[in-house]
């Protein structure tokens, strides 16, 4: 089979990239290992895990079932455009880390990405609003309890801070 | 020393690289000309191999090599035996470790038969498909009964049977204790346990450097001094010349322990044939079936009471799955064995097991290692006792609990670290105690259920007891070192998988030297920073390495204060360390920072007095005589929903002694993490493998890992009982969260669904919802 090639441009974190790809590349495999953004983690590939979740034009997506090719054109976000230009953390990358919510930290950004965009959408869940809100990411070291208070709290601080 | 961080919640210094994706995993290796590796793995359990024809695949396009067991030549060789047999008089073991590549013959499912080096992992995966395989398909062994028939297909055909290992230990008299019985119960338990399944899969980058002579491997491994030993003389070079780096390691619950993986042994060949970096990231798909499992036990168990409830004796026998080979010896079913006993005054016990070849993937220790499928039969031998003898289940533990004045308790067996099992310390009763009163244990029996009963609501409780066997040997070892800017760096040879080393080891250091926690640095499961070690393993990190951690702190501090000493011509005694600095006790503006002690201690001018050495370093060691028992109770109201036998923990309580704690939030996050892999095993996750040894659920959307809605909230405390084996008083705590989860569950179940009136028993795990429905369709209905 004879690899045909496509070019694509997108931003990711606000950086325009062009690059020719395969068009059988997974986007996680283009993140990763073409502009090396390797912050997002794989975990199945075939969807069930959470762990690629980046966000597309603002939503959260996995970027495992998507081709790069797909996401021509398209604004993305991954878990290194998080913190401030000045390292400052996220509320919820600085309450995880508060919060004790990571062990390994395989799954993190995933979680990062997913539950990002979910308190934007949500801004005062329920316990059982994160819980079902998280359930697409699979952890296996935490048993969650740290991560859900840490996303009760880092709900509470982007409330705080709202104008 | 102060304790100013031994003890206290410190946050994690590791945590800012993990949030902000700068952390390096295997796969974030990146090296120029490097290549991608695929392995061509069987899809059948058991067969001859007639013929593999790889030429197929060297035509296509960006394919560069294709090695198959014959390529290999004398490299070629059966994996060591990591784990010999211990020192038990009649043992039988019959060591048939793993092969790089099958030849002649494949044995289960996934076994690799050839391995494609391309451009790209993409190209790697299509050549698969280019190969061509002729097998003769044999009958397969699967079920562990039928393996040890005459009639049964051998898996390996060197040996006269399926017989992996036979093993009998025993204390006091069985037989006299049976005699004298009041009652005796004998049932058959059946436990399986899962797979580990952490969310980063395996994963080997090699790169031979032939213009240095040195060859870097950057592996999942928990063990990376061990790793580079073995493959230092499997590749004919000194160990000097191989290095092995454990990165971040996305978590490993014991089977990234294993040793050696095919993979973990064709990498560095393949990279100093072709002289390009290569690496191989295991896909979940090849997780399910060449990353090793834990599986299932069946055990003939029965129990001898006196008419009080008191244990006179057990008697134990059962079978275990090994799988297709056994290069981690009898650690599984030892703990099994040896874990049985628990926190209760057993006088009597005799126990044989079996292992047993099958055509299955590798059976290694997982997060509990055997221990779940002992503890299983102990509870639920006695919940059945409770049942008949009409106690309180509570009570009829505490009523078999060793007294605190009993320690150090002998049990006679042997352990897996060979030493004789004896609990070094403990405290059991006030565990219970503190379990029962945080779950409401009486007011639940009393007041609870009785209203939820009334409202047509099915909920039960339980409480579960264990001892873990935690921090064994052999020993680890831990350089510290003052550097020059002031901070602390901390090599060790243990790798790190989420525990929270590069925290709670700093803290051990931070305390020593009067430093801040974020002024150490660890450096964990790099041979070249640390030559010694042994792995991370059987809960014995924070035992093992850091006691060795503690004690190399401790000769540094000395060096501290001898150099200062020297220098402000003062006692040592006179003198404080704190905030970075040496300074007079009294005088604060007398003072000197570390950073600068160290310089001096490393003079441009000046001689290095003999009998002493350069530099605020020193190396230091720490091995144990034996291991050091933890034990704690779980507890659990749940609620199940009669019509679908959907269930839902209304409350999680755990209460549990490891002696002193090091990190209070990081001891916290290890339990909730075992009682997650808990709950998946007593409910959620079943290894469903047909009768061609073909796994029917190898994918995370099948093989169902909980989520954050099947994982409750859990209520945490702790007893303190330290340990008299480590100077610390530290015991190991990373497995114990998992261990008695399967009977909590299955006796809170029964409780729930009133199943004693209906004469259902629980005895086996996984449940779940389907199969409690198999089990209670025919119960006899009140």
């Amino acid at each position: 089979m004879q690899p045909d090639r496509h070019d694509i441009e997108l931003s990711v974190n606000g950086t325009r990239y062009r690059r020719p790809v395969e068009s059988r590349m997974l986007l996680s495999d283009f993140l990763r290992h073409e502009l090396l953004l390797a912050g997002t983690h794989v975990g199945c590939e075939h969807g069930v895990c959470g762990a690629c979740t980046i966000l597309l034009d603002g939503a959260p997506i996995r970027s495992c079932l998507m081709l790069a090719v797909q996401a021509d054109g398209h604004e993305l976000s991954t878990v290194e455009g998080l913190a401030g230009d000045d390292g400052e953390l996220h509320p919820v990358q600085r309450a995880m880390h508060d919060h004790h919510g990571l062990q390994c930290g395989y799954c993190t950004p995933g979680i990062l990405m997913t539950m990002t965009a979910y308190l934007k959408q949500n801004p005062q869940p329920s316990e059982h609003e994160v819980r079902e809100a998280l359930s697409g990411n699979l952890c296996r070291c935490t048993g969650y309890q740290n991560i859900v208070d840490a996303m009760l709290a880092a709900a509470q601080a982007l409330r705080a801070a709202a104008p | 020393m102060t304790t100013r961080f031994f003890g206290a919640p410190v946050k994690r210094n590791e945590d800012r690289k993990l949030l902000t994706g700068q952390a390096l995993f295997i796969d974030d290796v990146e090296l120029p000309g490097m290549l991608h590796v695929a392995f061509l793995r069987s899809q059948v359990a058991h067969a001859r191999i007639k013929r593999i024809d790889v030429s197929g695949a060297l035509q296509r396009p960006g394919v560069v090599a294709v090695y198959t067991a014959n390529d290999l030549g004398a490299y070629w060789q059966h994996g060591p035996l990591l784990v010999p047999p211990p020192p038990i008089p009649g043992t039988v073991f019959n060591a048939r470790t793993q092969v790089p590549l099958a030849k002649d013959k494949i044995r289960h499912v996934g076994e690799p038969l050839a391995v494609i080096v391309a451009e790209s992992r993409y190209i790697a995966e299509d050549a698969l498909d280019d190969i061509e395989v002729d097998l003769d398909i044999l009958p397969t062994v699967v079920d562990i009964e039928a393996a040890l028939t005459a009639a049964s297909t051998r898996v390996h055909d060197d040996l006269d049977s399926n017989v992996s290992a036979h093993v009998h230990q025993s204390k006091g008299d069985y037989r006299k204790a049976a005699a004298q019985a009041h009652l005796i119960l004998k049932r058959r338990f059946r436990y399986e346990h899962g797979i580990s399944s952490p969310i980063e899969t395996r994963g080997v980058v090699a790169q031979w450097n032939a213009r240095a002579d040195q060859m870097t491997i950057w592996d999942t491994t928990q063990a990376p001094v061990f790793v580079r030993n073995g493959l230092a003389a499997m590749l004919g070079l000194g160990e000097r010349q191989v290095r092995v780096i454990a990165p971040f390691v996305g978590g490993g619950f014991g089977p990234k322990i294993m040793m050696f993986y095919p993979e973990e042994v064709a990498l560095p060949w393949i990279s100093m044939r072709l002289n390009r970096p290569v690496k191989w990231i295991e896909d979940r798909l090849e997780h399910f079936f060449s990353t090793t499992h834990e599986r299932g036990q069946i055990h003939d168990a029965e129990i001898a009471l006196a008419a009080d409830g008191r244990i006179l004796g057990i008697k134990d026998v059962f079978l275990h799955d090994g799988g297709a080979y056994d290069p981690y010896g009898l650690t599984v079913p030892i703990n099994s064995q040896c874990t049985l006993l628990g926190p209760y005054a057993v006088p009597a016990y005799d126990s044989a097991f079996t292992a047993v070849f099958t055509n299955l993937p590798i059976v290694t220790p997982y997060r509990g290692a055997g221990r779940q499928h002992g503890v299983f039969v102990m509870e639920r031998l006695l919940d059945l006792a409770a049942h008949a003898l009409k106690i309180d289940p509570a009570e009829i533990r505490r009523r078999n609990l060793i007294p605190s004045d009993a320690f150090p308790y002998k049990n006679e067996i042997i352990y897996q670290d060979f030493q004789p099992l004896e609990y070094d310390s403990g405290n059991y009763e006030p565990v219970l105690d503190k379990a029962l009163e945080l779950i409401g244990y009486d007011h639940f029996i009393r007041v609870e259920q009785p209203r939820l009963r009334a409202e047509g609501r099915c909920a039960g409780i339980a409480v579960a007891c264990y001892v873990e066997g935690t921090g064994i040997g052999p020993y680890e070892g831990a350089k510290v070192q003052i550097q020059s800017n002031g901070k602390v760096s901390v090599a060790t040879g243990i790798g790190t998988q989420g525990q929270g080393h590069f925290t709670s080891f700093a803290q051990i250091v931070a305390d020593e030297l009067g430093v801040d926690v974020s002024d150490v640095d660890i450096v964990t499961g790099d041979t070249d920073q640390f030559y010694w070690g042994a792995g991370t393993f059987a809960s014995r990190g924070a035992v093992v390495a850091g006691t060795a951690v503690s004690e190399a702190s401790r000769a540094v501090r000395k060096k501290v204060l001898k150099l200062a000493g020297d220098a402000f011509e003062c006692s040592e005694e006179d003198l404080v360390l704190a905030d970075g600095k040496v300074a007079i006790t009294g005088i604060p503006e007398k003072f000197i920072w570390l950073g600068d002690l160290a310089r001096r201690a490393n003079p441009m001018r000046g001689a290095v007095v003999p009998g002493t050495e350069p530099g605020l370093e020193s190396t230091q060691y720490f091995g144990p005589p034996k291991g050091t028992t933890a034990n704690g109770v779980h507890a659990a109201i749940v609620e199940v929903d009669p019509r679908t036998f959907d269930l839902k923990v209304l409350k999680y309580v755990v209460v549990h002694d490891c002696g002193t704690v090091i990190n209070p939030m990081i001891l916290a996050g290890q339990i909730h993490g075992g009682v997650a892999q808990g709950i998946g095993n007593a409910f959620y996750e079943k290894l469903s493998f047909d009768e061609q040894g073909q796994l029917l659920n190898a994918s995370l959307a099948d093989y169902l890992l909980p989520t954050a809605l099947e994982v409750p909230r859990m209520e945490l405390d702790h007893t303190v009982t330290p340990s008299p084996l480590n100077p610390l008083g530290i015991k190991g705590a990373g497995e114990a969260g998992a261990i008695p989860v399967g009977p909590l569950f299955a006796q809170a179940i029964e409780d729930a669904l009133d199943l004693k009136r209906r004469e259902v028993e629980l005895l086996e795990i996984p449940l779940s919802p389907s199969r409690l429905f198999e089990l209670t369709r025919k119960a006899r209905n009140i």
